[in-house]
């Protein structure tokens, strides 16, 4: 009776790890169904684009983008050998230096000053936000009116104030600068928004205990608000960061990469070798730089980031 | 000379409804003294206002007899302890103890003798290097207490400290703050919705509902003789047992449905004879022998705690609550025997619901001491 018995309960014992083995499988299959859309729109317009890039950056093409001569790592090197492609590497590079530190340093600035509980606060809120709602071409269209060489108000100022005008657009030592203080406006809206949003989900209790404590406010703000808004601050400055490196809009409206290639930034430069020289290869291995530049700087970001940001 | 002194204050928000009306307090040197209310009573409000985190919309706040209306919290000089520990996510335990010393740049020295002696008053030593989510909510609760003590302010203001804690830590921490408050000889100002936290903590209570002081005296004043309806249901647990009544030649007719023997001359203080509310402790349920008994009712529940029961009867519309030491193998369903005294019910008028008559007897007994 007990040999049965053992028996019996052995056989149930398989059975359950196979039930349990294929709820795991309906389940694998039932999530796989749900990532469905996702991964379809992904693989078509994410994942087939950058593995034909990445083909095409192996290759030299025709003049309707199909690939004709194989040429290896060559279209990479030729990158390093090209001084308008160094240059504009250059300019890529100081772009992000300008308009990163200024838009985090301008936004938290008006985010602090934003999150006062005052009369009427909500009007500069709004205000201070309202870049977010402004195309990139709209937006161009304002800056290139006050970068105007003649009526420009940017250079009437200057006049009136007794200094020459300058060449904002047109001069190559201006020129960086010029689109770089455009770009830091038309991110405001976006990156004052999260940092508000930030602030305003620290604990008030952590400020009045502070109160109590006696310290004063730019004490709270270097050891309370700063510090528990690490994390937005890292997500903005990861953001920014990006799209820094992604600037295309404002420089085909404002400066079109002159004067002198001064302001030829990475993306602008592919597109114009893609489109207006009609050399896919190069264009595409110039892409595959840039993805990668990002990739590294962002997973350096990540590393250093993580000693620095205080999650809840 | 008080270390704090409220006159008339009140608090409403944006003219509109008010919060607080008219409080007149004064808290003396070294006293444990409990605000408690229900939820949206005005008590943390009013703690507030002490503390300067909140505006006062009319009256006087004096300390130590210097009017301090004016004044922003750090120049009171007093310390906090906040409901959810405002411990500061990013710092160290070491950092959040130090920080109100840092911030008003008390001498290094200094900092390290009081850090190193409330960290051994709160027994933190081993956890000075840790965040606090490292920690437990008893722990927490710890080091915000040590932020306050270390402060060395002789006001400590508590906003329901104890309200994040499980009950069995909750007990011991009752203790624990009664001690420090004791030792350090601290002002205390202490805010809970705990009926029994306050009973058990504090030197005087005072009873706040709807912006309002209701009674303000030592715990058993409160417990013995109610000042009104509110507070009578409020303080005591399981709360105590009402019911509409009215008095008719001699009888007491509760709730309708019943009818025990009066004397009136024994409690003179009653005039009225209808519109009356009674209450009845829990404890002053009595069980009777059979020819004893003046009040026969059904048990609808049985609660047995082990060392005392709890049983359940239907009064009328009321639900009326015995508690009876000792275990009793009583079923649902049976009637009991039941003796209830006049000198045991408070008279309240149903109207205003102020008392009338307070128990005649009062439940203290006098202890001799070996």
């Amino acid at each position: 009776m007990k040999d049965t018995a053992v028996i019996l309960s052995d056989e149930k014992q398989i059975d359950v790890f196979k039930a349990v083995k294929k709820q795991k499988l309906v389940r694998f299959l039932k999530g796989m169904l749900f990532l469905m859309p996702s991964i379809v729109l992904f693989s078509l317009f994410l994942f087939y684009p950058l593995g034909r890039t990445i083909y095409l950056s192996f290759f030299l093409t025709d003049g309707s983008g199909d690939p004709t001569v194989f040429v290896g790592w060559e279209n990479y090197l030729n990158l390093f050998t090209s001084p308008i492609f160094l240059k504009s590497l250059r300019a890529t590079f100081l772009f992000v230096l300008y308009t990163v530190p200024g838009t985090i340093l301008v936004s938290l600035f008006l985010a602090i000053l934003a999150n006062e509980k005052l009369k009427g606060i909500g009007i500069f809120r709004t205000m201070y936000a309202s870049t977010m709602g402004i195309s990139v071409a709209a937006a161009s269209v304002f800056w290139m009116f006050l970068f105007h060489p003649t009526i420009g108000w940017l250079n009437q100022i200057l006049q009136a104030l007794g200094f020459n005008s300058i060449g904002w657009l047109t001069d190559p030592q201006w020129a960086l600068l010029a689109v770089s203080i455009s770009t830091i406006w038309m991110n405001l809206g976006f990156t004052f928004l999260i940092m508000l949003g930030g602030l305003q989900s620290i604990d008030r209790y952590l400020y009045e205990s502070a109160d109590i404590d006696g310290a004063s406010y730019f004490y709270q703000l270097r050891r309370i608000t700063l510090p528990m808004l690490s994390p937005t601050l890292f997500f903005v400055i990861t953001v920014t960061f990006i799209n820094a490196f992604q600037t295309f809009g404002q420089i085909d409206m404002l400066t079109r990469g002159g004067p002198q290639n001064e302001t030829q930034l990475i993306v602008y430069s592919i597109y114009q070798e893609a489109f207006m020289n009609y050399q896919f290869g190069p264009a595409s291995a110039q892409a595959i730089f840039l993805f990668i530049v990002i990739l590294l700087l962002t997973l350096i970001q990540f590393k250093l980031g993580e000693r620095k940001v205080h999650y809840q | 000379m008080h270390p704090v002194e409220l006159i008339g204050v009140s608090k409403s928000y944006d003219k509109a409804e008010a919060v607080l009306t008219d409080i007149d307090l004064s808290i003396e040197e070294g006293e444990f003294f409990v605000l408690v209310g229900p939820s949206g009573s005005g008590k943390s409000t009013l703690l507030r206002m002490i503390a300067g985190l909140e505006s006062i919309t009319s009256g006087t706040i004096r300390m130590n007899n210097k009017i301090v209306n004016h004044l922003p919290p750090k120049d009171r000089n007093l310390s906090m302890v906040f409901q959810n520990y405002a411990l500061y996510p990013h710092l160290t335990v070491e950092q959040n103890i130090l920080f109100g010393l840092r911030a008003k740049k008390v001498d290094k020295a200094e900092q390290q003798r009081r850090l190193k002696e409330t960290a051994e008053m709160m027994g933190l030593t081993d956890l000075l290097t840790r965040k606090p989510k490292q920690l437990s909510g008893g722990q927490r609760q710890r080091v915000a207490l040590a932020r306050s003590v270390v402060s060395e302010a002789p006001l400590c203001l508590m906003d329901e400290p104890l309200s994040n804690l499980d009950a069995k830590l909750r007990a011991h921490m009752r203790i624990e703050i009664r001690r420090l408050q004791k030792k350090l000889g601290l002002t205390m100002i202490y805010v809970t919705h705990d009926q029994v936290e306050a009973m058990t903590m504090g030197d005087r209570i005072m009873v706040l509902n709807d912006g309002q002081i209701q009674q303000i005296g030592k715990p058993i004043e409160l417990y013995n003789e109610p000042a009104n309806l509110f507070v009578a249901s409020f303080i005591g647990s399981p709360k105590m047992n009402m019911g509409q009544a009215m008095i008719d030649n001699q009888h007491l007719i509760i709730e309708d449905t019943v009818n025990l023997p009066l004397n009136v001359a024994e409690i003179p203080q009653v005039i009225k004879r209808k519109g009356i509310t009674v209450g009845v402790r829990p404890e002053h349920l009595l069980y009777a022998k059979p020819e004893e008994a003046n009040l026969f009712l059904e048990i609808i529940n049985v609660e047995h705690l082990g060392h005392e029961t709890l049983l359940t009867f239907e009064v009328g519309t009321q639900l009326w609550t015995a508690k009876w030491l000792g275990q009793w193998m009583l079923e649902v369903g049976q009637r009991v025997p039941l003796k209830l005294l006049t000198k045991h019910i408070s008279f309240y008028d149903s109207q205003s619901g102020q008392l009338m008559q307070a128990p005649l007897n009062k439940s203290q007994l006098e202890v001799v001491a070996l």
